[in-house]
């Protein structure tokens, strides 16, 4: 791999994908028909059921959903990390590697399929991972810098121990921390700091994939949204591509460039986050966004989603959503929708009420916003006194 | 470091109780020691009312003093590592402890760490192959556990002892051949030493790993399913990297853990040492406790005391050497 041993970090980095790049054109992720299990034989909870999934390169995919659908088993699956009893049944992974100098077509490789040394050259220097409490995701017993110590020996052998440290150092002001904090263990620091670090060394290999797996749930909601900013700053610098899991909606509504989301195992809807914000199709969707109340406009009375998730040993028949839904047809009761492209645009959405003749109500036919808005401009400035 | 002041403090605590104890106990069980000196003394000849005062002085029982002074005394002979003396050996307590010591420390010791040391690999091996035809050792752990010490002592006598009846591949008496070789540091006297050991350090080893295995693998289990496990996973670093995160962070609570075995393994030792005749501290605190020698099994517990507790404290050392959130002041 022609990647440099280490990135110069001020440097602007690969470019950024325009946002107005259709979906799938330039993938660094793909999953394709995805299955898992957790469990053998009759008994096995079917957690992800044929899910395919593109991340492209460089953009924030958001994948939502209640607790329980499947979204972080879907994550740990593509990168193989399933804790057991989870079993991957079917599917295929495929890493789109960085196109090499001369025109060379990109390197792929199936991460499903790969033998061991393969992924474990893959892992953290192309895909990295920040997990939802780093409380528990650093290593209690060793300082913040030896884990990047070993980290950056691990993967970039040909550095000397004066320039890990170097590294390091300048990764942890990347984030806002000071070079110093290198010698502290995770317990002396807060629960922000240790995220930060988290990030910090999630970036120390310069990767092309980061999956977020709610990276703030355990945070309050201003560190919260600090850390987000300054993730997607560090998003439009650097370039990674992001996948993002998180229960909160609102949080993709504003980070994502596009959001799927996640019901019973299934993916449901896929769209980019402003029309899947402001033109739900799915009712499920719909459900979803009405149970946060909006912090202006007017005051309406919220509606929640009747019912409660389902039990994933004991599913529905047809789609798992029908007992909630209140558009329920009798075709909903009997078999399975797919997640298919919708005729007028480029959104996905698994639903019968969006199929042949059927006609969908009109809380669900809203118009697409024509052009899918930009996200909000990040707050932390490229420009700006963090830069290393 | 202030917590191991506190934990100094805890354990000066627990000595001085353990002390106390074995100062009030032989002054509150009916038939004091006195007595029994005194109707030894009169059944070899007439004990006179010089007899009987020289008789309490040697035993340190001066029924005419109060307790408190008794206690001040004792203490203080204590300090000045004067235990008394033993008239069934003849000898001052500590002395004999001196001589005792060294058997039960080597044995205890080099047992219990090989036992600890291979007990937690084992462990990590059960855990991390969970599921592999290894997993047949977790009975075999679970049976050596709940053995009684002197039993497997028994057994081993009887399988590989030279006064068992089967293989007689090991000497079964004693420390050494008390009439082939001399004491000293000739080659035939250690090599000795350490054939006299392997039975008694073998049913010490068996029976203690039982349970350094599972509590291993049990942390095991639980800490690989840790996120920082997973993590060391995703970074891909290499497998034995991995299983050392998950490693050093589960023998955290094994060494705690090992603070409350060594008790055990301690009170196990002394029935290991009656069986084999080990000249160690165990089989004497045994003898004593049969000639009634009440100056010498009080000398003796306090040094088992006193050896655990430093056993533990050791313990507690290494614990907050490996664990950086046990430097901090709670």
């Amino acid at each position: 791999m022609s990647t440099p041993v280490v990135s110069d970090l001020s440097s602007p980095g690969p470019p950024v994908a325009p946002r107005d790049v259709a979906e799938g054109a330039d993938p660094v992720l793909e999953i394709r028909g995805l299955c898992v299990e957790y469990g053998f034989g009759d008994d096995a909870v079917h957690a992800v059921s044929d899910c395919d999934l593109s991340l492209g390169r460089g953009r924030v995919l958001g994948l939502a959903g209640e607790s329980g659908s499947g979204k972080s088993t879907l994550a740990m699956a593509a990168i193989r990390l399933l804790r057991s009893p989870g079993v991957i049944t079917a599917g295929e992974v495929l890493f789109h590697s960085r196109s090499a100098a001369d025109g060379e077509p990109a390197p792929t490789l199936d991460l499903l399929a790969a033998g061991e040394e393969e992924l474990r050259a893959v892992r953290w220097s192309e895909i990295a991972i920040v997990l939802q409490s780093a409380l528990n995701a650093l290593n209690p017993v060793s300082t913040i810098g030896a884990q990047f110590d070993e980290l950056l020996a691990t993967h970039r052998p040909g550095l000397g121990r004066a320039s890990r440290r170097d590294r390091a150092g300048d990764l942890l002001e990347l984030v806002g921390m000071t070079a110093d904090r290198l010698r502290s263990y995770p317990h002396e620091m807060s629960g922000g700091m240790r995220q930060r670090a988290m990030i910090a060394m999630a970036l120390a290999l310069d990767p092309q994939v980061m999956i977020l797996d709610e990276p703030t749930t355990a945070l309050d909601v201003v560190t919260q949204r600090e850390i987000l900013e300054e993730l997607m700053g560090l998003r439009d610098r650097l370039g990674f591509a992001a996948l993002f899991i998180t229960h909160d909606l609102s949080l993709l509504v504003e980070f994502a460039d596009d959001i799927a989301v996640m019901y019973a195992g299934r993916l449901m809807e896929r769209a980019p986050a402003a029309s899947l914000f402001r033109a739900p199709r799915l009712p499920y969707t719909y459900g979803l966004l009405h149970c946060f109340p909006p912090m202006h406009g007017e005051r309406y009375r919220m509606e929640g989603i009747p019912g409660s998730p389902p039990d994933m040993r004991d599913l529905p028949p047809g789609c798992a959503f029908h007992p909630r839904c209140q558009w329920a047809m009798p075709r909903c009761r009997q078999d399975v929708p797919k997640l298919e492209p919708l005729a007028e645009s480029r959104r996905e959405v698994a639903c019968w009420l969006h199929r042949d003749d059927a006609t969908a109500p009109a809380e669900l036919t809203l118009p697409d916003p024509a052009v899918a808005q930009p996200r909000t401009a990040p707050v932390i400035d490229a420009s700006a006194g963090r830069a290393v | 470091m202030r917590a191991l002041a506190r934990r100094l403090g805890v354990y000066l605590l627990a000595a001085w109780v353990a002390i106390t104890v074995s100062f009030l106990l032989p002054r509150v069980v009916p038939g004091n020691p006195v007595a029994g000196a005194i109707a030894r003394a009169q059944s070899s000849g007439i004990c006179n009312s010089i007899c009987v005062r020289a008789i309490e002085d040697q035993l340190g029982f001066n029924v005419h003093t109060s307790l408190w002074v008794q206690y001040v005394q004792y203490l203080g002979n204590l300090v000045h590592g004067n235990l008394g003396f033993s008239w069934s050996e003849n000898a001052q307590v500590s002395s004999l402890i001196v001589s005792y010591l060294p058997w039960t420390l080597g044995l205890l010791g080099v047992a219990t760490i090989l036992s600890f040391i291979a007990g937690t690999l084992i462990g990590v091996v059960l855990a991390w192959r969970r599921g592999a035809f290894t997993d047949w050792l977790l009975p075999a752990a679970t049976f050596f556990q709940s053995i009684p010490y002197f039993f497997l002592a028994l057994v081993l006598v009887l399988i590989f002892g030279e006064t068992g009846s089967l293989l007689k591949w090991f000497p079964s008496l004693y420390g050494y051949d008390i009439y082939g070789v001399n004491p000293g540091m000739n080659l035939p006297y250690i090599a000795s030493i350490i054939g006299h050991a392997v039975l008694p350090a073998l049913t010490v080893i068996l029976a203690s790993m039982g349970g350094f295995i599972l509590a291993m693998r049990n942390q095991m289990v639980t800490t690989m399913d840790e996120d920082y496990v997973l993590v060391a996973r995703a970074k891909g670093l290499r497998t034995g990297k991995v299983v050392w995160y998950a490693a050093r962070n589960a023998l955290l609570p094994c060494v705690s853990n090992f603070s409350v075995a060594i008790s055990l393994v301690v009170a196990g030792q002394i029935l290991v040492e009656i069986v084999f005749n080990y000249p160690g501290i165990g089989y004497h605190l045994y003898s004593a406790l049969g000639a009634l020698d009440y100056t010498l099994v009080q000398g003796i517990f306090v040094v088992i005391t006193l050896v655990v507790l430093a056993a533990n404290l050791i313990a507690d050392v290494i614990y907050v050497m490996i664990d950086p959130r046990a430097r901090q002041d709670a």
